[in-house]
């Protein structure tokens, strides 16, 4: 009798531990009922950068950050096409997500301390590593930037670029002169038309716009070499930390898949895996979505809707950009790719 | 029932008094309004403070960690935030003054050549002012904007006389070397300036008491310009040019006016123009006819007309609105943040993203824009009182 009251205590404490365990997010945060209610998610990507967002002439989105937010929003809402695009420019893009006008901010935005602390934001694990690049005209005979002393420089206002060109020329001893135009469009066209001798960004940027923007791309050079530190990734207000769970690990979730080996075309077959990492991951044992607020297939849907990692940096930067994934590898492969334990 | 026979006591109550009730009323008012701006100050506090957001003014020490295009003081991306935004007020006063300007001769030009009675004057002028009018300020701006920068490369550039050259870097003129004479020379200017208006002070007393019209023009202008010229002579007439040079990516020595500048200044000079110039006309065409055909009954020349009986009393109904179109003109000169320009709001809007105290930029931003429109008020209500008609 007694060992009998012993195991009931027992298994009523365990139940009870798991119950609250389950329970950490029993009530929604707000931004995931705003979402659930609204049935659509709304998502701050960049007006216009290939490979990143960039909407085709049907005025559909595509790009790895459009893709992140597919995925998003096929892990909460079941359906990676539910979501609704807000374009922003690198001004507006705080004080939209600040204000609540989208619910995440997947638009090629540097991890800094500052941003993440005096903004009230907070950044998911980066999707993307880049740094400042510059574009020149071949026929100034350019090739490295110590020889840029003087030059007009064409940048985005309020980025990180903008201080990373201003520290590096300082730290060289060398003058430039920099343009700054919100509009991406209008900043690109000033460098196409003559305005500015370089066009800075982040590297990963200049390949659309070679290929795209230049009347003949042969005639511009991407100098080697990057000159910053820029870890792109998802921001979310720092005020919903369910919300910004849940952006984290649909991030993870894409690397663990490509780690793993699950791809969008396999991944109703890998439901049946023999790993258990895997079957966790998809849902198909366990229940690892309700622990941020989702549902069970969460990470299945997300893979069904974008592929993993790979398969989204492949469709966005394979050809024609044709962008070597360097840094952006799997940690397995020399990269810095590293998805977190599904747990 | 005696009572009935006397007046209601509470008729005389304090609150039946009409100086009570006004001052109550405003009390009221003021109450209110002090109220509301309190909530909405500690509403944006409590917000930001939920969110985590950095608030506060001290941000204006720090260095600001970027570089501007152009600028009047000299600025290094190492110098402070508060330096950044007083280079962007300066920017913004230096469009907007030499627009007001430009944008006054322009309008009275077209104005008077709208009224002109040479048919081809006053239709070209029409037409300048129904396009330039008609078409949103924003466009100007982006349109002037890529005209320049469909100019030749510095390379190539245009060079209209020895020195001065023009590319989609902007326009570069020589200017001349600092010498120490140069200081007295805008002494002596100054000095001519006060001489040739004594003079003209003179010859309007002359005039009132005697009726002998003294004709001012030239004497001022040789005063004016005279002296100056006396003191250059006198000091040894130096005179070096420094030369704009090509030197790697561009020009470097003498002026250059980059070409966020000319755009920008070229846009608001002409939309505004137009605006006066209809301003300027309406005030002409408002002098009664009569009055015009009195003073030619009378023998007067025609610019004697328009200078003492047309332009004073047209001045009463041109100033009023052209002082309103001046607060529009500096207002629009935000519009440089589309095309490059460093003026205030671009400053504004790239330190507030920077440092995400937007409450603050956004704050700054306003209260500049406020000072300003209030300082150009304030001058032209005075000069309107001016030129306004003396009640006697």
């Amino acid at each position: 009798m007694r060992k009998f009251f012993m195991a009931a205590a027992m298994v009523a404490f365990a139940s009870s531990t798991i119950i609250s365990a389950e329970r950490a997010f029993a009530a929604d945060g707000p931004t995931l009922t705003a979402v659930k209610k609204r049935g659509e998610l709304i998502c701050g990507v960049h007006q216009g950068r290939y490979g990143f967002a960039i909407a085709d002439k049907k005025g559909k989105w595509k790009g790895l950050d459009v893709d992140v937010c597919k995925a998003v929003a096929a892990a909460v809402l079941g359906d990676g096409n539910k979501v609704k695009y807000i374009p922003l420019g690198s001004v507006q893009r705080f004080p939209a997500l600040q204000s609540g006008q989208v619910d995440m901010l997947s638009r090629t935005t540097t991890i800094t301390l500052t941003r993440d602390s005096a903004l009230g934001l907070n950044f998911g694990p980066p999707t993307f590593y880049t740094g400042t690049g510059f574009m020149v005209r071949k026929k100034l005979g350019i090739t490295k930037v110590d020889q840029l002393g003087g030059a007009a420089i064409c940048v985005f206002p309020g980025s990180t670029t903008e201080k990373n060109i201003a520290a590096l020329f300082k730290s060289k001893g060398m003058k430039m002169t920099p343009v700054v135009i919100e509009n991406s469009k209008e900043l690109v066209s000033a460098y196409m038309a003559g305005r500015c001798d370089v066009l800075a960004m982040d590297q990963a940027g200049l390949p659309g716009h070679q290929q795209y923007d230049a009347k003949t791309p042969s005639d511009h050079i991407i100098l080697d070499g990057v000159y910053s530190k820029e870890p792109l990734a998802v921001g979310v207000r720092a005020d919903d930390d369910q919300w910004f769970d849940i952006t984290k690990w649909v991030v993870h979730a894409l690397f663990n898949a490509e780690e793993w080996g699950i791809t969008q075309a396999n991944v109703d077959k890998m439901k049946a895996s023999k790993d258990p990492n895997v079957t966790r991951l998809l849902g198909a044992t366990g229940n690892l979505g309700k622990k941020i607020g989702l549902g069970k297939s969460w990470a299945y849907d997300a893979i069904k809707a974008v592929g993993n990692y790979g398969e989204v940096y492949d469709r966005n930067w394979g050809p024609p950009l044709n962008l070597a994934r360097g840094v952006n590898k799997l940690w397995t492969e020399g990269g810095l790719m590293y998805g977190f334990p599904m747990k | 029932m005696a009572e009935q026979a006397h007046p209601p006591k509470t008729n005389r109550s304090i609150l039946h008094s009409i100086a009570f009730r006004n001052i109550a009323y405003q009390l009221l008012l003021a109450a209110a309004l002090i109220f509301l701006g309190w909530y909405l100050y500690y509403n944006i506090n409590e917000n930001l403070d939920r969110q985590n957001i950095a608030t506060g003014w001290s941000f204006l020490n720090e260095p600001a960690g970027f570089d501007i295009s152009e600028s009047i003081i000299p600025f290094d991306s190492s110098q402070t935030f508060a330096r950044i935004f007083a280079a962007g007020v300066l920017n913004t006063l230096h469009v907007a003054f030499v627009g007001i300007f430009l944008a006054t001769l322009l309008g009275v030009t077209m104005g008077i050549a709208r009224v002109s009675r040479n048919w081809l004057v006053s239709r070209l002028a029409s037409a300048y002012v129904e396009i330039c009018r008609n078409v949103p300020v924003v466009l100007h701006v982006i349109f002037w904007s890529s005209i320049i920068r469909l100019l030749p490369h510095p390379r190539q550039a245009l060079e209209p006389f020895n020195g001065a050259f023009i590319s989609n870097r902007g326009l570069m003129l020589p200017f001349p070397v600092d010498n120490a004479l140069y200081p007295w020379l805008a002494f002596a200017l100054i000095l001519g300036i006060g001489g040739a208006l004594i003079f003209a002070r003179w010859a309007r007393y002359r005039r009132e008491h005697t009726g002998q019209y003294i004709s001012v023009f030239w004497p001022s202008t040789s005063i004016i310009f005279g002296l100056p010229l006396v003191v250059w002579a006198l000091g040894g007439a130096p005179l070096a040019w420094d030369y704009p040079e090509l030197k790697g990516f561009n020009y470097q020595g003498g002026i250059s006016l980059s070409p966020e500048y000319i755009a920008l200044l070229i846009g608001i000079t002409v939309y505004t123009g137009a605006f006066i110039a209809e301003i300027v006309r309406s005030g002409i065409e408002s002098i009664h006819r009569g009055q015009i055909e009195a003073s030619r009954a009378l023998g007067l020349r025609h610019s004697f007309i328009m200078r003492y009986i047309t332009i004073p009393q047209a001045l009463r109904v041109i100033v009023p609105p052209t002082a309103s179109q001046y607060l529009s003109l500096t207002k629009n000169s935000s519009l440089g943040v589309l095309i490059g320009y460093p003026d205030l709001v671009n400053i504004g809007n790239t330190s507030l993203n920077q440092t995400g105290q937007a409450v603050e930029a956004i704050a700054i931003m306003m209260l500049v824009y406020l000072s300003i429109s209030l300082t150009i008020s304030i001058f032209m209500n005075f000069y309107n009182k001016l030129v306004a008609i003396r009640e006697r």
